[in-house]
């Protein structure tokens, strides 16, 4: 298992969603995945998108400046 | 229309994913921006009511599907949009679906079911993939039958039609990115400078520079972002908003943008509001400004 990080500060729906999208397709299954963002939208956005593709969210943390949301790669399903 | 979304406030849903999710299927994004600006910049067809260049999008997406090799590759047969015949005057008129169908190259593997019956049998239609007798005939602008349909199959949610979420069908919106084309000199731009068009507020005092002005916590925080790339105005005195200045501003043309940003602070009925101008290289400097009165604000600099 390996932890990476993801930049998606500034970016706005749907790129911190593409990006993550993106992201993971690279990654294999148990690793971890940071994502690091500005638009509150996210908190909705990137767990509707791990549901759908059978990813979890691990952790979702956010303050006034931007949001953390640490994701597990899951198999392909 | 979309925009910068609001902290505080239940967020916007992205409906393309929310869809996804309640129809149970899967859903794969593909990043179009750089290919996508010819679209915008050089519309074939033309442009709509403002700047959306509806056919030409239609017939890119549906040419992205085609044409995308993860479509062979995962043995997709046809296409299906939920286009209806007469339900938008610019791409989604009779005339229109043959030039999507022929100009995106999917030709007859191109399906709409909400409107088949009123259109030539299509591939996966002659092969049998699909029951055509099962296919619909709805025409026109009304979307009672599809609203009908919905509350049929058992949604009681649903997106709302009208508008979707083309932010280029949007009058302000079209205007901002008409503003960027005129003062910048040419039809081009960057991904960062359509995020900032998201940001509802923009004022151009002078043709050599623009404020960017956060209406609430959430637009100043995604505004803080750029503080590292442009020149940003915050209230000291008074609690206010964070603006960045795009341009190139003269120390009198910083002045002016101050009072302005007083005026959006709450310090706007005093007589003098502290503020800070931080250049892009992190170096400050405080003003004592007068509030720009709501009336000096020409409503022709709200771009």
């Amino acid at each position: 298992m390996s932890s990476f990080d993801l930049d998606v500060r500034r970016l706005l729906c749907p790129m911190p969603v593409i990006k993550t999208q993106d992201r993971i397709k690279e990654l294999e299954p148990g690793d971890q995945l940071a994502v690091y963002c500005t638009d509150p939208g996210v908190l909705e956005d990137i767990p509707t998108w791990c549901r759908i593709n059978g990813h979890t969210v691990l952790t979702s943390e956010s303050n006034d400046q931007e949001i953390c949301i640490t994701i597990e790669v899951e198999a392909p399903q | 229309m979309p925009s910068v979304r609001r902290t505080n406030k239940k967020a916007k849903r992205n409906n393309a994913l929310w869809v996804a999710e309640q129809l149970g299927i899967k859903l794969h994004i593909i990043e179009v921006i750089e290919e996508y600006k010819d679209v915008v910049i050089n519309p074939k067809h033309g442009y709509g009511q403002n700047l959306n260049p509806c056919l030409d999008c239609k017939i890119f997406m549906v040419n992205k599907a085609q044409a995308w090799a993860w479509m062979e590759e995962n043995q997709f047969d046809f296409i299906i949009t939920g286009e209806v015949i007469g339900q938008r005057p610019k791409s989604q008129r009779r005339e229109t679906m043959p030039v999507i169908a022929r100009e995106s190259g999917a030709e007859d593997r191109l399906l709409r079911p909400l409107c088949a019956k009123h259109l030539p049998m299509t591939l996966p239609e002659r092969e049998g993939w699909v029951d055509r007798e099962a296919m619909l005939d709805f025409h026109g602008r009304n979307r009672k039958p599809q609203i009908a349909l919905a509350h049929k199959l058992g949604f009681t949610d649903f997106a709302q039609p009208a508008g979707g979420c083309c932010f280029l069908t949007d009058q302000s919106y079209s205007s901002k990115l008409q503003d960027l084309w005129t003062t910048g000199g040419k039809r081009e731009y960057e991904i960062d400078d359509i995020m900032l068009l998201k940001v509802e507020r923009h004022i151009r005092p002078k043709p050599n520079f623009k404020l960017i002005v956060g209406r609430e916590e959430g637009e100043n925080n995604y505004l803080s972002g750029y503080r590292r790339d442009f020149t940003s105005i915050s209230t000291v005195s008074h609690k206010g908003p964070l603006v960045l200045v795009d341009g190139s501003p003269s120390e009198d043309d910083l002045k002016l943008a101050a009072e302005i940003t007083a005026r959006f602070s709450q310090g706007r009925d005093a007589s003098d509001v502290d503020v800070e101008i931080t250049t892009k290289d992190g170096q400050c400097q405080r003003l004592t400004v007068q509030p720009m009165a709501t009336t000096a604000i020409e409503q022709s600099w709200y771009v």
